[in-house]
């Protein structure tokens, strides 16, 4: 009798804890989505919702884990003068395979989901290739995007500064600004190191391949201001390479590249040349020698 | 199979023919005795450590505030480059090395490694490593400044001009840290595969050699990859070829291949072995066999098998097309397969045990906790779309030191207390070790968990100054990077004066099951007058039946 009431309340305490740990993993999945920035491109919230699964289920797993562990460490402790040994338990099959066949299940639907994010993502990848043959992952750019006029922006990348040149009304500039919901095509160049082009509130990010044509696109949604960022590490004032990302309805866009269009050419600002310098012009070195940053260019607008 | 003699190497049956002085002398000599060579790479690789940990307590010093304020932008480069060179050519590695190399022969009854000559000339090359390195600080242009990665064209831009600058001497490092680490992987496959005592077969092995034998093998595939790219990058940086300059027609993203095809792996060779330490940590401090030994001692090489197919998952936005994204993402996946079937074993291992918190219990749970947390923000990255986003932020940098740190150096603290007493034949103060716990275990979440929250907002790895908005996190991280430097002095301490004066330790002081723990602490220099005949599993916790049939328990 007694042990059928200790077999029921351990089942009990079983589903109690499952449950716990169920409730409490789906609010933290809910959390995920205050940890990242605001979603200002059509991919963030594809990104966002793939984020926020992988957190349910990576808390699922990781509360699971730990809260046995933690049983153990609590209800399983040695008593003081026992120096026995535990159960002499060396495997159970059927746990082996349910355990090696659950993770298997979980790694295709994962990967599964995420194939299905990066699909409707559309990531261009190398120009070249997309040009060669079409290949996995970039047939499915929704045709309804695809029919839309699409806009084409050259960027490049030096040490340390972002040029981008919109080649319908032959405007550069140091500041990227964007026509919301609009797919916007970048055409990216680096003329010297790896960079990466990585807007963090659109969630997106590409490597910049020096001798490489690399086409990028992606549609933004929120008008507003964002940051450009270097992402892949290129030197001294790698950190100080970023840009104004101003992403504004087509109206406004249109007037500034019109109004651009009419500014006369000037030297941008630039911090690592700044800072450059300034330490170049101080009597005790406090660094060591450094490539110096590349020729400031000319730009219609200086941001 | 025939038995060919090899020239230098150690039959089964051979007594080494050590030379040794018997005292401190020999750990600063060309001893050929693993136990000695064993100790000389833990104490060499701790001592690199602590250099790593210092240049860790200078980048966090700089990011404490969001301006480059603290250092100079190419210190801080210099700083952040070889932090991450040195804690893995110079502390994980080698310390890892130091284990294996002090416990393989112990743990499958031999005498030494086949081949003791070439154990000391590969232990030999570590201070050489250490040196040019160091070196490379006294130089004109100082250290090294591309990252640990080196990618090329950054790499090449040596401002100096000189021939001899940071770059190469970086290069040559690592080509040397290679060729020392392919000369112990021949050491120790060819030691499991023909040193076994009698009656060991691969299925009585602990589960440490059977992580030792993955991982070596990995070195032995993969490694030749690295080295030969660090070569070409030699060669592009002193005598102008061209293989991965772009303005002269190289292709800069082949060097990525070269480079991750062996350092994605690199991290299943650090890993591996620590999945042996908690296989050997987690039954002895339970008093239970090991659940699913054959399971989880072929999940081992199958992880290393996986490995080598994986390392693309570093290069989902170097413009690598879509099909090698998504193949990639698949297999790096798969990894978590027979890690989650050794996850689970531990926990079932730990599961109704009488189980005992003595400071390596407490490490290796610690090390177990964090490594979970490690793999679930592993499998998050291997999501292509969430990768595209988090690559190159501090979210993968708050994974790889969950790993590194939570779950490898956790691991190696373990194993130090673990076997201090088989070493040192005196035991560690276990009030210090606990404390010493504490500190690690917290100062290891609150300086790596908030890299996390920073990665998803974007916040990039390697950047000396960042926007104002990151510096909440930053504060903590960096708090929590100091805690973590202060709590390697009571361990200092402890081991120091643990192993001038602590009490004498027995052969056996945890009632351990394992060959290493029938001979006398620390072991005579042949380690068996008599070649053990090994009669049961291991792990026969509960059993109470002898490991062998010719050795007193």
């Amino acid at each position: 009798m007694t042990m059928k009431i200790q077999k029921i309340l351990n089942i009990l305490t079983l589903l109690t804890g499952a449950i716990a740990v169920t409730v409490t993993s789906l609010w933290i999945g809910q959390q995920a989505y205050s940890w990242l920035p605001v979603q200002a491109a059509a991919e963030s919230k594809l990104i966002d919702d793939l984020i926020s699964f992988l957190v349910t289920l990576g808390a699922f797993i990781f509360l699971g884990v730990t809260s046995t562990l933690m049983y153990s460490v609590i209800f399983h402790r040695a008593v003081k003068d026992d120096f026995t040994d535990g159960p002499p338990i060396e495997g159970n099959i059927t746990l082996e395979v349910v355990w090696t066949a659950i993770p298997i299940l979980l790694v295709f639907w994962i990967a599964g989901y995420s194939y299905q994010v990066y699909e409707q993502m559309g990531i261009q990848g190398p120009a070249e290739l997309v040009h060669l043959h079409n290949p996995l992952g970039m047939e499915s750019v929704p045709a309804k995007v695809l029919a839309e006029p699409v806009e084409k922006i050259d960027v490049l990348a030096k040490q340390w500064a972002w040029v981008f040149h919109y080649p319908e009304k032959d405007v550069t500039s140091t500041e990227l600004h964007l026509p919301s919901d609009r797919r916007i095509r970048l055409a990216l160049r680096s003329q010297d190191v790896l960079h990466g082009f990585y807007i963090p509130a659109f969630r997106l990010k590409q490597d910049i391949i020096p001798n490489q044509a690399l086409d990028f696109e992606f549609t933004p949604i929120r008008p507003g201001q964002y940051r450009l960022t270097d992402s892949q590490y290129s030197g001294t004032y790698f950190a100080t390479m970023q840009a104004n990302v101003v992403v504004e309805s087509p109206e406004d866009y249109q007037q500034w590249l019109a109004q651009a269009a009419t500014q006369k050419p000037s030297l941008a600002n630039n911090q690592a040349a700044a800072e450059y310098a300034q330490t170049s012009s101080q009597s005790v070195k406090t660094g060591w020698v450094t490539v110096p940053p590349a020729a400031p260019t000319l730009v219609n607008s200086p941001g | 199979m025939t038995n060919i003699p090899i020239e230098g190497m150690l039959l089964p049956n051979e007594k080494p023919n050590h030379e040794s002085p018997g005292n401190w002398k020999e750990y600063f000599s060309f001893s050929t005795d693993h136990k000695v060579i064993g100790i000389q790479y833990l104490v060499t690789s701790f001592f690199f450590f602590l250099v790593g940990g210092i240049f860790a307590m200078v980048i966090r010093g700089e990011l404490i505030t969001p301006e480059s304020d603290l250092v100079d932008r190419t210190v801080y480069n210099g700083m952040f480059t070889m932090h991450g060179t040195v804690m893995l050519f110079l502390w994980t590695f080698p310390s890892l090395v130091g284990f294996a190399n002090y416990l393989v022969p112990l743990m499958i009854g031999a005498r030494d490694m086949a081949f003791p000559r070439l154990n000391a000339v590969a232990f030999w090359m570590v201070p050489i490593v250490g040196i040019l390195l160091m070196g490379s600080f006294f130089i004109p242009g100082g250290p090294a400044q591309a990252g640990w990665w080196s990618y090329p064209p950054v790499s090449l831009q040596n401002p100096t001009g000189n021939l001899i600058n940071g770059q190469v001497l970086w290069l040559l490092a690592v080509a040397i840290s290679g060729v020392s680490s392919i000369m112990g992987a021949v050491n120790f496959v060819t030691t499991i595969v023909k040193m076994r005592a009698p009656g060991m077969g691969f299925f009585r092995m602990p589960l440490f050699v059977w992580a030792v034998f993955s991982a070596q093998i990995i070195q032995l595939f993969g490694l030749p990859a690295l080295t030969a790219g660090a070569v070409m990058l030699l060669l592009d940086l002193t005598v102008g070829t061209a293989f991965f300059d772009p303005a002269k027609g190289g292709n800069p993203v082949m060097f990525e291949h070269y480079f991750w095809f062996y350092s994605h792996p690199a991290v299943y060779v650090i890993i591996l072995p620590i999945f042996g330490i908690f296989s050997e940590i987690f039954p002895v401090y339970s008093r239970k066999p090991l659940f699913g030994y054959k399971v989880v001692a072929v999940s081992s090489i199958l992880i290393a098998a996986v490995s080598g197919i994986v390392w693309v998952h570093h290069m989902y936005v170097s413009g690598t097309p879509g099909w090698m994204r998504l193949i990639f993402m698949l297999t790096t996946m798969f990894v978590s397969v027979p890690t989650g079937i050794k996850v689970f074993a531990w926990v079932a291992t730990i599961w109704g045990g009488k189980l005992r918190l003595n400071t390596p219990m407490l490490f290796a749970l610690g090390g177990l906790i964090m490594f979970v947390f490690a793999g679930i923000t592993g499998i998050m990255l291997s999501s292509v779309p969430v990768d595209v986003h988090v690559n190159n932020t501090y979210f993968v940098v708050g994974h790889f030191h969950y790993v590194l740190y939570g779950t490898v150096t956790m691991g190696l603290y373990a194993a130090i207390y673990h076997w201090f007493p088989k070493m040192t034949g005196r035991m560690y103060h276990e009030g210090w070790g606990k404390i010493h716990f504490w500190l690690a275990f917290i100062g290891t979440n609150l300086n790596f968990l908030p890299m996390h929250p920073l990665g998803l907002q974007g916040m990039l790895r390697r950047v000396a100054s960042y926007a104002p908005e990151y510096q909440f996190w930053n504060v903590i991280a960096s708090l929590g990077g100091f805690l973590l430097g202060m709590s390697t002095l009571p361990f200092i301490f402890n081991m120091v004066i643990s192993w001038m004066q602590g009490e004498k330790a027995p052969n056996n002081p945890w009632r351990a099951i394992g060959l290493e723990w029938l001979v006398s602490s620390p072991p005579p220099v042949e380690n068996f007058e008599e070649i053990p005949i090994i009669i049961s599993e291991p792990y026969g916790y509960g059993k109470s039946e002898p490991l062998t049939a010719n050795l007193p328990e």
